[in-house]
């Protein structure tokens, strides 16, 4: 038995030094499991890459005949169809992703104001739950009030007939829509935002507002400049965070933004917010039944490496952000 | 012989100097030389060029309370421009609390309750904006905490946070450098404006919050025990630049220290359980009170 | 002076703070003001909404019946029956992917705490996991189709007369279900087991116990809260989301069960849960009954309420004391 006081490391126990290895055995598999995925799915993604060339980012044709195109290939590998301009979709996931972080980041700053420094009381408590509630909920039942709620009042009331009438040619307006989108994803992400950035707020250390205060300035000022530069690393933080969830939104968006694949123009004007538009990652879900054709699989391979690609980047800039806010936080000396 | 090694000097009057550039002493960029060996001469202080400091500041029958309990009890003083006021006593006799209400920070508790009248240059101080006030009124901390931002955006902070209107870089900059000039901090940070003000020493980051307060041209300037958390060469320097501003602010300090109050004070103020007891010229409080406690607490009695 | 005056404050002394707390602001302080109030009521507004429009709707078209009968085929609403089938397959997945992703997620934290050794290992164990937690989740649900979708895994779900496997069952579904849940279930362990000081897994090494035992029995029931955190968050997780399901569960309203061995039969089939269900029921799927929709979201809403209430029940309670003297 060691004698008390020592470290098991000097005794090697049986036991000790299976369960290690055994743990990380696991951690390793798990890991591997996770690289796997990873090489696997740009494996899979290639052929459509390679096909496309850099022209796969562009724009050309309409996505719909495109994808039916690839899901109607012939049978024989030499003849697969892999022709496919993703600029639609390129252009309506960023839209809609950066509309709604950029809606969502304020919302949820001035939100965090609100309920630090200017809620009564009762308002405050309440809304503490009420966020991380909002933050739980599926995203599915955010779809349901979309396509239920939204998307009616924005195809009957909202939209004028006329518009309808000004892109007739082109597109079906039926209130499924950018707009519908964006206003969804925001109200989404905003929740975990407000949490996040509350806490930062509140965290701040009152030495600080106490020295603003005693600068003669006023709470709103206080908070605006020393607050909220204080809290700047946990905010971009959960704009990364929110960036994320809005890139990986497929179902929600499926059932608000339409089911066409469309490159909304903004030189129509208003109606830019009306016209519907698709994700890569609703693209996904639209297209789940066919993924057992190759070259189609390949092609929805293609989208997820899109998304895989965003994701690590975006973990990137978070960690990059992190770095070269430290310097302004208190640290140890 | 190394100066280092030589007997403290005795406890003395800082010589208020004649030149007001305070750019005479870096001790911490020093490393560990005792100042101005001359100090150990103990020099008599200079005479004040004024006849009487021009009041600024005065509270009338001043009380305060937190909740159910008094902090401070009708307590009348005044502060002048030209002199340094020292509010002394032991911990939990009110002084912290007197200083706070003085640019109404005490309104940020809740529970507190005041009554009295502060003046302010003969207008009470509730009839103007607080944050009027305070940008009249300046305090230090006894956290050195400046803004986790560069340095000249700190001193910059309060000149640019006064209205709608931001001033340009161009604008602030000579009232930045004068605010560093006055608080002894320029020569040292120069080159550096704009690096972190949290990568400050302890002693630099309570000067850069002197400069910060100066920046704004208070009348009063109010210290809540400043050096307290600073070596003693920190404490030298902000004590020389305190008694250099004398004459263009009023200045009350709060310290716990009571050589402190010796060497920076003109006039001193005793409270002891929110009661003043005794107030009036800082030699005759400390060599001849008239008041028992007072004799007991500065002979160390308690404290 | 005396003491006395200390204690109480005589009335007629003290006048409460007279003065409203006048602050000079700016016009554009005072349109932040504004803007920080609009935000805050809006937010207010929009959480009032939700809930109680769901209420509303739920609770019109919801009836107990529906929630224990099985849904029928048919194209016709009041013939189309209830949603049992999707609330039994949202527990049994949740379920099975719990039980995969606890003893991997919490073997994982263990391992990264405790041991750690190679170090650069343990830094690539941590990343991988971030990037799991980053990886959305219709991403993950493809790629079990990949998997799930190769031959030799068809034990798993169902194989076609010709070999090819079908890639959709529990199993599939659950197993990536599991990944979703895990970085949740790692991150919550690993914060509750760094929180245990130092002296205490000193003391029962000083008693001679190796760090296994260690572990199995002071660290682990110490960290029991986190640990019940981290899977009630996974749980809420995995019985919110729908892509995977969608993708990986099939499209059968009904559980169907494959294959031949009794009880795994069901796992190996497909069925729904109750996230596809409304998806289906909403224009975006086959449309047909929006009440339907409404009444197993609500539903599904109240289980993801329940759930929250648990972890916050969990989060409150205190946890154990360490410097108790």
């Amino acid at each position: 038995m060691a004698a008390p006081g020592t470290q098991p490391e000097q005794d090697p126990d049986r036991t000790d030094r299976r369960v290690e290895l055994g743990l990380g055995a696991l951690s390793a598999a798990v890991l591997l499991l996770i690289s796997f995925m990873i090489v696997f799915v740009f494996a899979k993604a290639w052929p459509s890459f390679a096909a496309n060339g850099l022209a796969w980012f562009g724009p050309g044709g309409d996505i719909g005949d495109q994808l039916t195109a690839i899901f109607n290939s012939p049978a024989d590998p030499e003849d697969y169809v892999y022709e496919l301009r993703a600029w639609p979709l390129l252009y309506a996931t960023a839209l809609i992703t950066g509309i709604s972080v950029l809606l969502a980041t304020v919302l949820s700053v001035l939100s965090a104001i609100f309920i630090v420094e200017f809620a009564p009381g009762w308002i405050a408590s309440l809304l503490q739950p009420v966020v991380r509630l909002l933050a739980a909920v599926p995203s599915v039942i955010y779809g349901l009030i979309g396509v239920l709620v939204l998307v009616p009042f924005f195809g009957n009331h909202l939209i004028t007939p006329e518009q309808k009438e000004s892109v007739q040619y082109v597109i079906q307006l039926d209130g499924s829509s950018i707009l519908a989108g964006v206003l969804v994803l925001t109200v989404m992400i905003t929740p975990i935002m407000v949490a996040i950035t509350v806490d930062a707020l509140r965290s701040v250390p009152r030495n600080w507002m106490e020295g603003a205060a005693a600068l003669g300035v006023n709470r709103f000022r206080a908070l605006r400049t020393v607050g909220i530069r204080a809290a700047r690393p946990a905010i971009v933080a959960a704009a990364i965070l929110a960036t994320a969830r809005a890139l990986g939104e497929a179902i929600m968006l499926s059932m608000v933004t339409g089911s066409i694949a469309f490159a909304p123009n903004p030189l129509d004007g208003l109606v830019f917010f009306f016209e519907p538009a698709k994700t890569f990652a609703s693209e996904i879900v639209d297209c789940a039944e066919g993924l057992s054709v190759k070259p189609f699989g390949e092609t929805m391979y293609a989208f997820a490496a899109i998304l895989l690609i965003s994701s690590a980047f975006l973990s990137f800039c978070g960690w990059y952000a992190r770095r070269s806010m430290r310097k302004y936080t208190l640290q140890a000396r | 012989m190394d100066p280092r090694l030589s007997p403290p000097p005795p406890v003395r009057r800082i010589a208020a100097g004649g030149a007001p550039t305070v750019a005479q002493a870096p001790p911490a960029a020093t490393n560990g030389h005792v100042p101005n060996a001359a100090r150990a001469k103990n020099p008599k202080r200079l005479p004040r060029t004024e006849t009487t400091p021009v009041e600024r500041m005065r509270t009338e029958e001043l009380s305060i309370a937190y909740g159910e309990k008094l902090a401070v009890n009708q307590v009348s003083i005044s502060v002048g421009q030209g002199e340094v006021l020292a509010l002394i006593g032991p911990s939990g006799c009110g002084k912290t609390t007197l200083l706070r209400s003085l640019n109404r920070l005490v309104d940020l508790t809740p529970t507190a309750a005041r009554g009295g009248r502060i003046l302010l240059d003969g207008e009470d101080v509730d009839s103007f904006d607080v944050t009027q006030l305070r940008r009249r009124v300046g305090m230090l901390f006894q956290q050195p905490n400046p803004f986790p931002m560069s340095i000249f955006d700190n001193v910059a902070y309060g000149l640019r946070e006064r209205g709608s209107k931001k001033p340009s870089r161009r604008e602030l900059e000579p009232a930045v450098f004068e605010a560093l000039h006055r608080a002894g901090l320029f020569e040292e940070v120069r080159d550096n404006l704009d690096h972190p003000a949290l990568a400050l020493s302890g002693g630099q980051q309570q000067r850069l919050c002197i400069a910060r307060s100066l920046a704004v041209r208070p009348e009063v300037l109010l210290l809540d025990e400043p050096c307290s958390a600073l070596d003693p060469l920190s404490t030298a320097t902000i004590e020389e630049t305190i008694v250099a501003l004398r004459d263009e602010v009023a200045i009350v300090i709060v310290t716990h220290n009571l050589q402190q109050a010796q060497r920076v004070a003109d006039r001193v103020a005793f409270m002891y359980l929110g009661d003043l007891i005794e107030y009036g010229e800082v030699d005759q409080v400390f060599t001849s009170p008239v008041a028992e406690r007072t004799r007991e607490y500065v002979s160390g009695g308690f404290g | 002076m005396s003491a006395h005056a200390q204690s109480r404050a005589p009335a007629a002394l003290i006048e409460r703070l007279r003065t409203a707390h006048r602050e000079s602001w700016s016009l554009g302080d005072l349109v932040g003001v504004a803007a920080a109030w609009a935000a805050g009521l809006a937010l207010c507004a929009i959480a009032a909404a939700i809930v109680i429009y769901m209420m509303v709707q739920g609770l019109q078209y919801l009836s107990i019946s529906e929630m224990f009968s099985h849904p029928l085929p048919g194209l016709d609403q009041s013939q189309s029956g209830g949603f049992l089938d999707p609330i039994l397959g949202t527990v049994v997945l949740t379920i099975l992917s719990t039980l995969l992703a606890a003893p991997i997620g919490i073997g994982i934290a263990v391992w990264l705490t405790e041991y750690g050794k190679p170090s650069g290992l343990a830094r690539a164990v941590e990343s991988g996991v971030e990037v799991v937690a980053g990886t959305p989740s219709i991403v993950l649900a493809i790629f079990g189709l990949l998997v799930f979708q190769e031959g030799f895994l068809s034990f798993l779900s169902y194989e076609a007369t010709d070999g090819v496997a079908f890639g959709r069952s529990f199993f599939a579904a659950a197993a990536m279900m599991s990944l979703i849940a895990l970085p949740l279930i790692v991150g919550a362990t690993r914060e509750a087991m760094n929180g245990i000081p130092r002296h205490v897994r000193e003391a029962s090494y000083a008693l001679g116990k190796d760090r296994a035992s260690t572990i199995r029995r002071v660290l682990l029931p110490a960290s029991r809260r986190g640990i019940g955190t981290g899977v009630a968050l996974g749980m809420g997780r995995i019985v919110g989301d729908t892509a995977i399901v969608f993708i990986l569960l099939g499209a059968s309203l009904r559980l169907e069960s494959q294959g031949d061995i009794p009880g795994l039969q069901v796992l190996q089939g497909t069925g729904s849960t109750l996230t596809t269900y409304v998806y289906n029921n909403s224009p975006a799927g086959e449309g047909g009954s929006p009440d339907k929709a409404y009444a197993a979201a609500f539903v599904l809403l109240a289980i993801v309420i329940v759930l929250n209430f648990g972890i916050d029940l969990i989060t409150r309670g205190k946890g154990p004391s360490w410097t108790r003297a």
